[in-house]
């Protein structure tokens, strides 16, 4: 290309606060067309926001944006389609009981009446021209998580947008379906759209991208050429500081046995196997880390566990030092009065973990309410601990009588995982516990746990990043599919061994005991 | 054979306000909010389309025409049903009020304005009462239709009543097409099921609701009025809704969101309101009059019980929708 | 499409969540909709061609003015105190009883049973158990319990039109069906010349208020209508939780009944209700489920019934008219937390953009 081309898009100083928060602190950012921008940032780091306010989602409450050299003001997502601009987002904007061909159609001009026949043909035009694979009656219900990206994709397509923004697309892709979706996007680029994607994958980054934008607290921090830079300097701008990606694993405490399932089989709400035939042994004094797609009975594993999921066959139980005590079939009060102290983390911490409207002190003794006899509540111990873990993890709340709902996400987890921490537990399990936490919050987590692996605690660590699994944990746990594909030595896998093992089962592998 | 005709036609004629009840509140469901005030609606459809139809009547006393009272009525009726139903979504849409209390709310608020205006109407009646004269009463009686009425049995089986009945039956086909056959039955879907996919979409979700709540509160409001025109034959009876509206709202359930099976559902729970004059069972008459609300309670154990992805509720209904939320 | 790329204007208006508000501020909006809600009232009065001013000053007058005013206010407000306590039981819960009027009507039964035949062994928690029925399906397949307490409503109506018209007629009254007055021993005691069912009332204020804010069934309660999953999680037994707080409510709701037909009545008719489940659940409301406030908001309530019942006879206004007060005054207080929760920015009011 000799002479300069108009940028697609062009940001000015776009800034975005949500109450006394700052998402977005006058950041400008540019892509050109045929080129595809990455937008590089840690969870909360206002990436999300800013791709937001081009799909209308949101209004800047300051700056402006350009499209095509023009300013123009993006009220709604109607105005940004217009413009031009597609939107995928995270979370898929579909309707689950319409077909692919009615999402697609959804919200677009046209005749009173729909011509299902030419719509369906349009499609299947669109689809062969990019190399995607899509059956335009299907329901959506029924399809996998890349069959539903891949609708969300036509949709833009059809609407005629020559800006695609991708939000994090592969969180939820195998390895394989990501290098479809790069296909597909190196095509698009082909053909002269401009695309921006979000990740925070830095091997993607490297990858797909012609140049990055980093973005760090809601601030640009800066955009580079994606061949002049490298893993340790992106990472390094996204997070600040020179960090170590070390993880300290504290030596093993003790190996005995303590919490064992055996070939536990379970079924979630819509009848479909979530758990088959999962069975492994958790260590007393290890981190067992669990590895695996989202969705591949990760969230099962840790209900059947907790007693909050029925379990179909199998069983699971607790060795403590003299005796075996099985708590399968047992209700979550009913596994507490077996004296056993069970902690769980759970991934929904504001709806689960917590009540968010309370305050620290109900949070605190919402497991131990019962405990001392009678028929009032005695708030003076919780107060006392909530007191206590202030102190202890610097948690920063205006005091002990705020509802938890205003706290940030880092404290949210601070008070979830002091509280379960402090109720002495013999199994610890965590799932997904430094998701959407910033740096420092997280390694606080990661030195909690450490902490009660040394103190004996058998800890079940549910991830999603591999990196930190292979540095925190001392065995990984791989799911595929509600089926246990492998249990690996961290010390010694890889991530590409991981990653195989995530998307397929070696027969000969998989364990059974 | 005639008894069970007579039946039928006893079933429809009692399953009519039901039916523009159901429908009202399937239109305004769909949306994705809950209206629970069908039954306040009810009440100032009925209050205002009596008003209309009877304030017309004793302006123009012997100059009657049936049909003028008839628009008049509709037009009311309408009117009063869409103004409840637009205070329900002002405060839902626009000030995100909890739908539930809102509902409620209308309801009071709606029963309180019919027997209100109504008895008010009557109070200053010469007579003590309000009701309107036999050329109205007329307009809202069987129609004569030529040939087709004549038939035997078909005849008086599908060809031998007011004409609410068949606007009721025109209702609830309109609505099936619209919802499944037309771009903006789809949108509306949408909006209802997704409200943040449908924004994303493009679909002004805002508008989308307060038209269907809006619309759907006026054919909530024929309802009420058939009940004071056809069921208490055109004069104002205090209480006269009473519990149709909710019964209708449970109707939603059993209908399960569809305008076809709300046919069957109110032809249904019409012929359980009138059984009593066709089917001795040796109980009390008290007893009889229970039944509805029986089967709608049996209705509502058996839906829950038996949950299904296709036919089930909209998924956004009962929760407000706003688009900034994080 | 042209034209969307040249306009350039924010829109008219934005609204952000607030993060917090002043008690004052609060305190202000509410008034305000008050305000706002009687002359919403005033114009319709006027509509009617009254004077607003005499209208209102004489619904005073009649509910507050005079000592046999003022007892009947009173004894209007004992029912609806009682019956919203009841409520805001369920309510914290997030369950949706509107089952009240029912509910009252059952153990107004119940009351009627042991005053007009004195039978010793009625099974009285059988009764009682009937109206915690929808609780049972609502804990085992999330049942609708809105409509189901609802339609039990109309199923007790209807029974007790049964009861009148056949096994409980009052023979004495030829024909006319009717139940019989009460015999004196079947009457509730007075205290200051209104039947002791204030006292009642008052002993449950307080009770609620412990319940709910001090013992352990309160907290499961908060729990359980924040989010069931969290409940399971702390392993509360949500479907108990909800039985037994419904089973509660209902109870108290049917105290009602027995205090409306022993205390204020003397006999049961189908009017024995008579909407306070329904007005219950606007009061319930409007006092944010707070025990201590439901105290005066009910009164509030009775001040506008009673004022409407003399209306009625002053002017010839329909005493309904208390219902379309009532409603337009809620529909005000629901539309005012949009702007306590919420906070409107308009065009232009923030630094411009700069380029």
């Amino acid at each position: 290309m000799k002479s300069k081309p108009v940028d697609a898009i062009r940001i000015k100083n776009a800034c975005k606060s949500f109450g006394s928060v700052l998402a977005n602190d006058c950041v400008c950012l540019s892509v050109r067309n045929g080129e595809i921008l990455a937008l590089l940032g840690e969870n909360g780091s206002g990436k999300t926001t800013l791709v937001n306010m081009l799909s209308g989602i949101y209004f800047p409450d300051s700056g402006s944006i350009e499209v095509n050299g023009k300013e123009v003001t993006i009220r709604s997502p109607k105005d940004a389609f217009d413009l031009g601009i597609g939107m995928i987002h995270q979370h898929f904007k579909l309707v689950d009981v319409l077909t692919a061909a009615e999402n697609i159609v959804l919200g677009l001009p046209g005749s009173l009446r729909i011509d299902r026949s030419a719509l369906n043909a349009e499609i299947r035009a669109i689809s062969k021209r990019y190399g995607l694979e899509v059956e335009p009656e299907k329901m959506i219900y029924d399809m996998s998580v890349s069959e539903k990206q891949t609708v969300e994709i036509l949709k833009v397509l059809y609407r005629g947008a020559s800006i695609l923004i991708l939000d994090e697309p592969t969180a939820v892709l195998t390895p394989q379906e990501t290098d479809k979706l790069f296909n597909i996007l190196r095509n698009m680029k082909k053909d002269g759209k401009a695309i921006i994607i979000i990740t925070h994958k830095l091997n993607e980054v490297l990858s797909i991208s012609d140049r990055v934008s980093i973005l760090r607290k809601g601030r640009l921090i800066d955009t580079v050429e994606t061949s002049t830079t490298n893993a340790q300097e992106l990472t390094e701008m996204m997070v600040g500081r020179f960090v170590s990606l070390a993880i300290d694993r504290a030596p093993c405490a003790d190996t005995e046995q303590r919490l064992r399932l055996r070939s536990v089989t379970c079924r979630n709400a819509d009848g479909v196997k979530a758990l088959n035939n999962v069975s492994f042994t958790l260590m007393a004094g290890e981190i067992l880390g669990v590895a695996g797609i989202a969705g591949s009975g990760q969230k099962e594993l840790c209900e059947v566990i907790s007693g909050l999921h029925p379990i179909e066959e199998g069983k699971i139980s607790l060795v403590l030092r003299d005796r075996e005590e099985k708590i399968s079939g047992l209700s979550p009060s009913e596994i507490a009065n077996r004296g056993v102290s069970l902690a769980f983390v759970p991934e929904d911490r504001l709806g689960m973990g917590l009540v968010a409207s309370m305050d620290m002190v109900d949070n605190m003794m919402l497991k131990s309410y019962k405990d001392p006899p009678g028929f009032f509540v005695d708030r003076k111990p919780p107060k006392e601990m909530a007191e206590r873990l202030i102190r202890r993890l610097e948690i920063v709340t205006p005091g002990t009588s705020t509802p938890v709902r205003r706290l940030s996400g880092g404290n949210v987890q601070k008070v979830l995982l002091g509280r379960e921490i402090a109720s002495n537990p013999s199994v610890l399990i965590a799932a997904y516990p430094v998701r959407g936490l910033d740096i420092n919050s997280s390694y606080t987590v990661y030195d909690l746990l450490n902490e009660q692996k040394q103190k004996g605690v058998a800890v079940l660590y549910i991830g999603e990043d591999l990196d930190v699994l292979l540095e925190l944990c001392d065995r990984i746990l791989v799911l595929c599919g509600g089926r246990v594909s492998g249990i690996v030595d961290a010390r010694s896998t890889s991530k590409e061994e991981i990653g195989m093992m995530m998307v397929h089962i070696d027969e000969e592998k998989e364990v059974g005991a | 054979m005639g008894k069970i005709i007579d039946m039928i036609n006893a079933a429809v004629l009692a399953g009519t306000p039901l039916l523009f009840g159901t429908l009202g509140e399937i239109l305004t469901e769909k949306s994705g909010n809950l209206n629970l005030g069908v039954e306040g609606m009810m009440f100032m459809g009925g209050v205002s389309g009596f008003a209309a139809a009877y304030l017309y009547n004793i302006s123009a006393a012997q100059q009657t025409s049936g049909l003028i009272a008839v628009i008049f009525a509709i037009l009311g009726a309408f009117a009063a049903g869409a103004l409840g139903a637009l205070i329900y979504s002002f405060l839902t849409v626009t000030l995100r009020a909890n739908q539930n209390v809102t509902g409620l709310t209308l309801t009071i608020f709606g029963t309180g304005f019919g027997n209100f205006f109504g008895e008010h109407m009557a109070i200053s009646s010469p007579g003590g009462f309000a009701a309107v004269d036999n050329t109205v009463k007329a307009a809202f009686g069987a129609v004569d239709i030529p040939v087709l009425s004549k038939i035997p049995y078909i005849g008086k089986l599908l060809f031998s009543y007011n004409f609410m009945v068949y606007l009721s039956v025109f209702t609830a086909l309109l609505l099936a097409w619209f919802f499944y056959r037309t771009r903006y039955g789809l949108n509306l879907r949408a909006v209802g099921e997704n409200p943040a996919t449908a924004d994303a979409a493009g679909i002004n979700v805002t508008r989308y609701k307060y038209i269907a709540t809006t619309i759907g509160g006026g054919i909530c409001g024929l309802g009420g009025m058939y009940v004071v025109m056809v069921t208490c034959s055109g004069v104002w009876v205090h209480n006269s809704i009473s519990g149709l509206g909710w019964i209708a709202v449970a109707l939603v359930i059993f209908a399960a969101w569809d305008p076809y099976r709300a046919l069957i559902g109110s032809l249904l729970f019409g012929g359980l309101s009138i059984m009593r004059l066709y089917v001795q069972l040796g109980i009390p008459m008290q007893i009889y009059d229970m039944l509805p609300f029986v089967g709608t309670v049996i209705v509502l154990i058996l839906t829950s019980v038996r949950q299904s992805r296709q036919r089930s509720q909209p998924k956004s209904c009962g929760t407000n929708y706003f688009r900034e939320e994080r | 499409m042209a034209s969307h790329l040249t306009s350039r204007r924010e829109p008219l208006v934005r609204m952000v969540k607030r993060d917090s508000i002043g008690r004052g501020k609060i305190t202000l909006v509410r008034v305000l909709a008050v305000l706002g809600a009687l002359i919403t009232g005033a114009l319709l009065i006027t509509a009617l061609g009254f004077n607003p001013v005499a209208v209102y000053s004489d619904m005073i007058k009649g509910s507050l003015g005079g000592a046999t005013g003022r007892i009947e206010t009173i004894r209007l407000a004992i029912p609806l105190l009682i019956t919203s306590l009841a409520i805001s039981l369920a309510f914290k819960m997030r369950f949706w009883n509107i089952g009240a009027e029912g509910q009252i009507l059952v153990g107004a039964m119940a009351a009627s049973y042991f005053a007009l035949f004195q039978a010793e062994n009625l099974p009285r928690p059988a009764l009682i158990a009937v109206m915690a029925l929808p609780a049972v399906f609502h804990a085992k397949w999330g049942t609708n319990e809105t409509l189901f307490t609802l339609m039990l409503n109309y199923i007790a109506l209807r029974f007790l039109g049964y009861l009148e018209n056949d096994p409980w007629k009052d023979p004495n009254l030829r024909g006319f069906p009717k139940i019989a007055m009460f015999s004196n021993a079947a009457k509730l005691p007075k205290v200051f010349d209104v039947h002791i069912g204030w006292i009642v009332a008052l002993v449950l204020v307080f009770l609620v208020y412990i319940y709910l804010s001090r013992s352990k069934h309160g907290y499961e309660i908060s729990v359980v209508g924040e989010s069931t999953r969290t409940a399971k999680y702390a392993g509360m037994s949500v479907a108990k939780i909800i039985m037994r707080t419904m089973f509660i409510s209902g109870a108290m709701a049917g105290l009602v009944g027995f205090i409306q037909v022993s205390g204020a009545d003397y006999t049961l008719t189908e009017t024995t209700a008579g909407g306070t489940g329904f007005t219950a659940i606007t009061v319930a409301w409007l006092s944010k489920l707070n025990p201590v406030i439901m105290m005066f908001v009910s009164f509030a309530i009775a001040v506008l019934e009673k004022g409407s019942n003399k209306i009625q006879t002053t002017f010839k206004i329909p005493a309904s008219a208390a219902e379309v007060l009532t409603g337009i005054i809620l529909f005000f207080m629901l539309g005012c937390e949009f702007f306590i929760n919420y906070k409107l920015i308009f065009r232009g009011r923030k630094g411009r953009v700069h380029g």
